[in-house]
């Protein structure tokens, strides 16, 4: 069989899926949690409890209020010790609701059983209400709130769903779990978001490296009308929204649109079990599973964490002792995710693993001149030239940077990742792309 | 617990390449021609090998620490390839000065001058060659008989034209055996006489489809630039068979394969895109075929790739990759 890929560009790093053949393990609960208001892309949530407030597991602390924004609940039960500024992943604080934990009380409508409901009766309206009520967002990391994607401007359907279980980011093997330990109620998710999109067919793109999910999902979905599974080659960055509709559907999103702009709505496979839980058991997202891993560790794992339990708590909770030679923390996968400078940020709904890494790999190597070897072009999904923007960023000559597709760079990596000479390409480009999209905000304005 | 960890933006994964791999690995694929060469031209070949690799790693190294003042790159691997190459295109019975000054020329001003790898416009051993043979004419096209006087040092050996410079002085007619198996075998296996390392057609060819097997380089500039060249000679020949060679004559005669694989796919120098590469090579290959049928010099390989060296600029700008999203239609 030919497998379907993207056209240009890509590498093939390390895959490195220790914990693949770790069953998901429930968490137990630690003794606090922090809980940001701003998990998700868009304006953080506004806090409606105050200190001292007692709250349930599922009691709404965060409201989003704007347009792209979601809410946010408490993952525990307790007493809320303050709303304070905490760092997160990102390495900023930013507000968050810190709860003390005591039991494990949950608040009443929520569906705790196990068995499948596979009956709809929620209209789409109705769903993208409830997914919204729950706080679901984008749990493959960019945490772009689901409901917002469901609300269509005037003019614009969609003909395709596209769940994205590609997992192309290494070591990461929280959605491979998810999908053979909880096949059903994905499926049934998938369908909630069909209906939702008013389509009636549905992708479920998997990379090859995961062939006994590819398997199950398959036979699963022959019960499922309109959803079908499409094996993908195993090439980073196959899980990129773009890439992925251009591998399965042969169609090119174009520059600065979105995908619904060609008939598309692209959500991860974990936000489909999410999007289950909201409509069928009432159940806001409070938990999410995380990979827990790195290459210098005894043991990794799947977990399924209560959202605000911190890293160490995680590791402790491990029984494991982090060990000495780790030199970096990763929150996400080690292409696109992001190195942490202490272990007592919090897991939010974006963290879809922690990797650690030893010293030796962790450390950048020396930087040379380039060798115009051409690599960084060749492997650019976006099909950009890395080399240049990274001259004309350097130069902060935005305008050019602009006009050679600055702000059309995926933030993938594969460009730093391969080149020769070590060269800091993409930091640089996010210089540009960050400088390029300030200016447009600006001509906008005028 | 507290610790000090690394921070640092996405990825956090780096892949295996580096550029001493990619400059050894073209040691690597040069080491059958090399082989071949000692075998054809004996001592002389090693001596005037080690002495080109020495003096470019040399003048490296004492102008960037005496006049440059800064970290030496000399062992990276580049300046190594660098004198290997000059070393490929020199006769074996050159004198060791001479070659030091082409090595001085390609490192010092070819390559350090422009601010040292990766900076410079044009490939470093074919400006320290074509240095070389405006300044040393009769010495650089001196050519050794292969396979005689293996053994000894001496420069005054018995001489052999290139089959190149034979046509180029007598026509068609001053190679009689043109057509026929026997020549062909001899320029493929090296038995002609010629440059250290561009003889034996099929040991540059060898180590070329290692680079490809590797991929330190890709198909598109040596494959077009043969092609090219082929065709640029081809349709001569077509057109009066009694005064131009054939074109698989010219792919295996003179330095073609040594440029094709060697000279021309020099990273610093060639374009970046695939697209790119194959104007650049097309380019090549006319140029090379032109200079051959009616240029004043019998070879015209070195020159083809520095003129399109000076495009590569042009060639970047103009034919850039196609960009994801850009100018697309859908329905």
């Amino acid at each position: 069989m030919r497998m379907k890929t993207f056209p240009m560009g890509g590498v093939h790093p390390p895959e490195n899926k220790i914990s693949a053949g770790e069953a998901v393990q429930e968490l137990e609960r630690p003794a606090r949690v922090q809980i940001h208001l701003g998990q998700h892309l868009g304006a953080p949530a506004v806090p409606v409890v105050q200190k001292g407030d007692r709250v349930r597991v599922g009691t709404r602390i965060g409201e989003g209020k704007s347009f792209i924004s979601a809410h946010v609940h408490s993952s525990v039960s307790g007493t809320v010790v303050k709303i304070d500024d905490v760092i997160d992943a990102s390495g900023y604080r930013r507000p968050a609701v810190i709860i003390d934990v005591e039991g494990d009380e949950w608040e009443e409508g929520i569906d705790r059983s196990p068995e499948l409901n596979r009956e709809i009766n929620a209209d789409a309206d109705a769903i993208v209400r409830r997914i919204k009520d729950a706080g679901v967002v984008g749990l493959g990391g960019a945490c772009f709130p689901t409901h917002v994607k469901y609300m269509f401007p005037e003019g614009k359907q969609a003909d395709t769903v596209i769940i994205n279980a590609v997992e192309c980011e290494p070591y990461l093997t929280s959605d491979h779990r998810l999908m053979l330990e909880r096949a059903d109620e994905v499926l049934v998710g998938v369908q909630i978001l069909m209906k939702a999109a008013r389509v009636n067919r549905a992708i479920i793109g998997i990379e090859a490296n995961k062939p006994d999910a590819i398997e199950l999902m398959s036979r699963k979905a022959r019960g499922f009308e309109g959803i079908s599974v499409a094996p993908l080659k195993v090439q980073y960055p196959q899980g990129a929204e773009k890439q992925l509709i251009k591998a399965l559907l042969n169609r090119e999103v174009p520059s600065g649109k979105l995908p619904l702009d060609v008939g598309c709505v692209v959500n991860n496979v974990g936000t489909a079990l999410a999007v289950y839980e909201a409509v069928q058991k009432n159940k806001p997202l409070v938990e999410r599973v995380v990979t827990f891993t790195g290459r210098n560790l005894p043991r990794t794992g799947n977990f399924l964490v209560r959202l605000g339990v911190s890293v160490s708590a995680m590791a402790d909770h491990l029984g494991l002792d982090i060990p000495e030679d780790t030199a970096k923390v990763i929150s996400g996968g080690p292409m696109m995710g992001k190195a942490v400078a202490g272990l007592e940020i919090p897991v939010t709904k974006g963290t879809s693993g922690i990797v650690l890494m030893a010293d030796g790999a962790a450390r950048r190597r020396e930087v040379l001149n380039c060798i115009r070897c051409g690599r960084c072009v060749s492997v650019c999904p976006m099909g950009l030239e890395p080399w240049r923007l990274e001259k004309l960023a350097q130069l902060d000559r935005f305008e050019e940077c602009e006009d050679v597709g600055a702000a059309d760079c995926i933030e993938c990596g594969s460009c730093s990742f391969t080149c020769p000479s070590a060269r800091p390409l993409l930091d640089y480009i996010r210089h540009g792309k960050a400088n390029v999209m300030r200016m447009r905000a600006e001509r906008r304005q005028k | 617990m507290s610790r000090n960890l690394v921070l640092s933006l996405s990825p956090h994964e780096k892949g295996g390449e580096s550029v001493q791999k990619i400059m050894w690995g073209v040691v690597i694929a040069l080491s059958p021609a090399l082989l071949a060469s000692f075998y054809y031209f004996g001592w002389n070949a090693l001596r005037v090998v080690v002495l080109g690799m020495l003096f470019c790693v040399g003048t490296e190294f004492l102008v960037q620490k005496f006049m440059m003042k800064q970290k030496t790159t000399a062992l990276d691997g580049s300046a190594a390839v660098t004198g290997l190459l000059l070393a490929f295109n020199v006769p074996a019975s050159i004198p060791w000065w001479q070659l030091l000054v082409g090595s001085i020329v390609a490192i010092g001003i070819a390559k350090l001058a422009f601010g040292g790898l990766g900076k410079n416009p044009f490939n470093p051993a074919l400006v320290g060659r074509a240095f070389m043979l405006a300044s040393f004419p009769v010495h650089m096209t001196s050519w050794p008989k292969p396979l005689e006087n293996v053994w000894s040092f001496g420069v005054d050996a018995v001489t052999a034209a290139t089959p190149l410079g034979k046509l180029s002085e007598g026509g068609v007619a001053a190679l009689p055996n043109l057509g026929s198996l026997d020549l062909y075998k001899d320029l493929l296996l090296g038995r002609v006489g010629g440059c250290i390392g561009e003889t034996a057609a099929i040991a540059v060819l060898l180590g070329g489809i290692y680079m490809l097997v590797r991929k330190i380089i890709t198909w598109h500039i040596p494959v077009v630039y043969l092609a090219s060249l082929a065709a640029t000679t081809g349709i001569f020949w077509l057109l009066d068979p009694g005064k131009y060679a054939d074109p698989l004559f010219h792919l295996l005669a003179g330095g073609a394969m040594l440029g094709a694989w060697f000279m021309a796919t020099d990273m610093v120098t060639s374009p970046m895109t695939a697209r790119g590469q194959v104007i650049f090579a097309l380019g090549g290959g006319v140029i090379c075929g032109l200079i051959r049928l009616f240029g004043a010099y019998p070879e015209g390989c070195s020159y083809s790739i520095l003129i399109m060296n000076a495009f590569v600029p042009l060639i970047d700008r103009g034919f850039p990759p196609r960009r994801f999203g850009k100018e697309v239609k859908h329905g």
